[in-house]
């Protein structure tokens, strides 16, 4: 599956989610709901600044996995899983564990390879079977 | 009987006072950063302590980008 359809899944499933752009640990936008393309990488900064400045904030080897930010007008979710991350915004009071787990099935379809086309195998011939 | 209506007006107006006070303090939200590491542990700062107020204006401005 693609970012896009990803992301185009992600939106369907959540009617929590008003926006949310797929991105790589370099900062690269893999896909984006929002249709200006500063605003998703506006997005994209502050999520990387979020996880920069929390990260500071541990002096041992664990990694920020994932991040809530809620304010008055909305929350803003960050979840990074093997080189690739999301950035969410929801209306105030979201349903956090559903958020989160929304962001993350997301995360591993926007990671599964495409399904290849199945190649069928022509059937084998039927050998005569001699008669006695 | 004037002390009773006494104590009485004074029990009510205790009682409005502490739901009004209750109800503000409950309804109003502080805003917060919930952070969740790698080793399951997880860390809040809400509003007011210094990481808070470093790294609530950059969401804030994710949000309002969000929302162009």
């Amino acid at each position: 599956m693609d970012a896009s359809q990803a992301l185009a899944d992600l939106t369907e499933i959540s009617s929590q989610i008003e926006a949310a752009v797929l991105f790589d640990e370099g900062g690269a936008v893999l896909g984006s709901t929002l249709d200006d393309a500063a605003a998703g990488e506006e997005l994209v900064r502050s999520a990387g600044s979020l996880l920069a400045g929390t990260g500071e904030f541990r002096s041992g080897d664990a990694a920020v996995t994932q991040l809530e930010a809620s304010t008055r007008d909305g929350s803003v979710f960050v979840v990074r899983d093997e080189g690739r991350c999301i950035v969410a915004t929801t209306a105030p009071d979201p349903t956090v564990g559903l958020v989160f787990y929304d962001l993350k099935s997301c995360l591993r379809g926007a990671a599964e390879e495409p399904e290849k086309p199945k190649r069928r195998r022509r059937a084998a011939p039927k050998s005569e079977e001699p008669a006695e | 009987m004037r002390r009773k209506l006494l104590a009485l007006a004074g029990f009510a107006t205790g009682l409005f006072a502490g739901t009004f006070l209750y109800r503000r303090s409950s309804g109003r939200r502080r805003d917060r950063i919930d952070v969740y590491f790698a080793d399951g542990s997880m860390v809040s700062f809400v509003d007011g302590s210094p990481e808070a107020e470093r790294l609530l204006p950059v969401a804030r401005r994710a949000l309002a980008a969000a929302r162009r």
